[in-house]
């Protein structure tokens, strides 16, 4: 290995949160073209199951992580006992990675449930990010996930997230009706306005 | 048949009966109605018995299904709607229970995914200790952080209960200038700083919605070096671009 290579394997290995390409473009002044090879070099150099950890591409960023299958050694170091998302919150949490932008009257449309204590302990740990207000009477918010969500998955971005399963258990003429009809739905016009502007701030009392 | 079931292993209606069209090997696009509601109904007045509250969620599935129930006894009239709607008055439920089933698989996936601090650990970083601004890595400030802490502030400062009614006249305009000459005078603050001069509840609010007002003008950035650390705000333009005669009230939109 070169000494840029070298140097950008330490970098990466320095860094407090995964080293975007461009970042390391702008650092060691050269063109991503440049730096794609160094980079599969170094994967290369740093595959899974190999020396305990490898080089993960995460979040559009490269990373230094430890081998998943290596977790009950790890769990003996760490004191904080590892996090554990309850049902509903997984639940949720994939609702708003598969359909983002979306917004609370259609997670609750979906999940039949209430959805607002969830929804704000995601916000609060960092997973979801508020991506605006939906044209729609009452202008409810539109939730996406983060960057965090895609590092504490290990997802390069959302295209890696495992594709949605059809459960086409139904007469097939009906199956069009999953994907169009659920935009635009029912729930959503029983949001009022003030519901709406209370939204935000019921979730940060 | 006795059902043993506690509601609190379920996420809502749709997840019971989910469970219960399954116990039952029914096909999901063919429920018999007459079984289904009956033992959903046995559930709930189960955890009535028990004296557990039934959320109201679960009352509403179960009118949902005596409704349905009930439409499929009535005859259908073959002249009227007979395309235009749904002829099965349970085919929105149907729907509704395999978008569930989705999700609720994808949720199950996502769990299998290597999660960090459970099956994948980083190295353990320690922050060096200052508070320079400016990183590309700065993680970004969304929305929901910004009106979070403004709320702890808010909270912070104590009310005046005084009974006088002076009407005041705070300009977001006057405040947007005296944000960007602080920021031309330090090159950049902290967001909790910015409140210090601030000495009214009003004041506080004027001065947020100057700054916002100036993010959405792309005119300061706004970052936090790691999450829960100071958030700092630093002009995002030149300061010779900055002339006091592109902002008044009216092109704020408060005027």
């Amino acid at each position: 290995m070169d000494e840029r290579c070298r140097a950008i394997a330490a970098l990466i290995f320095a860094a407090g949160s995964p080293l975007s390409l461009d970042r390391l473009c702008q650092l060691f002044d050269c063109s991503r073209s440049d730096l794609r090879p160094v980079i599969s070099q170094l994967q290369e150099f740093y595959p899974l199951k190999q020396g305990g950890f490898y080089l993960a591409e995460i979040a559009g960023g490269y990373q230094f992580r430890t081998d998943p299958d290596l977790s009950p050694w790890l769990v003996l170091l760490s004191r904080e006992r590892p996090f554990r998302f309850s049902q509903a919150a997984l639940e949720t949490l994939a609702m708003i990675a598969y359909r983002q932008p979306v917004t609370r009257g259609e997670i609750e449309y979906l999940r039949g449930v209430d959805s607002g204590g969830v929804l704000k302990t995601l916000l609060d740990k960092g997973f979801l990010r508020i991506l605006g207000k939906k044209d729609v009477p009452g202008r409810p918010l539109m939730y996406g996930t983060s960057r965090h969500f895609l590092e504490f998955f290990g997802l390069k971005d959302l295209s890696a997230l495992p594709t949605l399963k059809e459960f086409s258990a139904l007469d097939p003429a009906l199956d069009p009706l999953l994907d169009s009809g659920s935009g635009q739905i029912e729930s959503e016009k029983n949001l009022s306005a003030q519901q709406s502007a209370d939204e935000i701030e019921t979730l940060i009392e | 048949m006795s059902i043993a079931i506690s509601l609190d292993n379920f996420d809502g209606p749709l997840d019971l009966l989910l469970h219960l069209i399954k116990t039952n090997e029914m096909d999901i696009s063919d429920i018999q109605m007459v079984e289904i509601t009956a033992q959903y109904l046995a559930i709930i007045d189960q955890m009535k018995q028990l004296n557990l509250d039934v959320a109201g969620e679960f009352l509403l599935m179960a009118a949902t299904l005596i409704h349905i129930k009930s439409r499929m006894l009535l005859p259908v009239i073959e002249e009227f709607d007979a395309d235009e709607e749904e002829l099965d008055p349970r085919a929105e439920l149907v729907r509704r229970l395999l978008e569930y089933q989705r999700y609720k698989d994808a949720a199950n996936r996502l769990d299998l995914l290597p999660c960090l601090k459970r099956d994948v650990f980083l190295r353990q970083f320690v922050e060096p200790d200052n508070d320079a601004v400016g990183t590309e890595d700065d993680v970004n400030v969304g929305i929901y952080q910004l009106a979070a802490a403004f709320h702890q502030l808010l909270k912070q400062t104590k009310i005046d209960f005084v009974h006088e009614v002076v009407r005041e006249q705070l300009s977001v305009a006057d405040f947007v200038h005296k944000i960007l000459d602080q920021l031309n005078r330090c090159g950049q603050q902290s967001f909790s700083d910015l409140f210090l001069s601030s000495g009214s509840r009003q004041e506080m609010v004027v001065t947020f919605l100057a700054m916002l007002e100036l993010v959405k003008m792309r005119m300061i950035k706004i970052s936090q070096s790691v999450e829960f650390q100071p958030i700092w705000l630093s002009l995002a333009v030149s300061s010779a671009a900055l002339g006091p005669e592109c902002l008044d009230e009216g092109a704020l939109g408060y005027g």
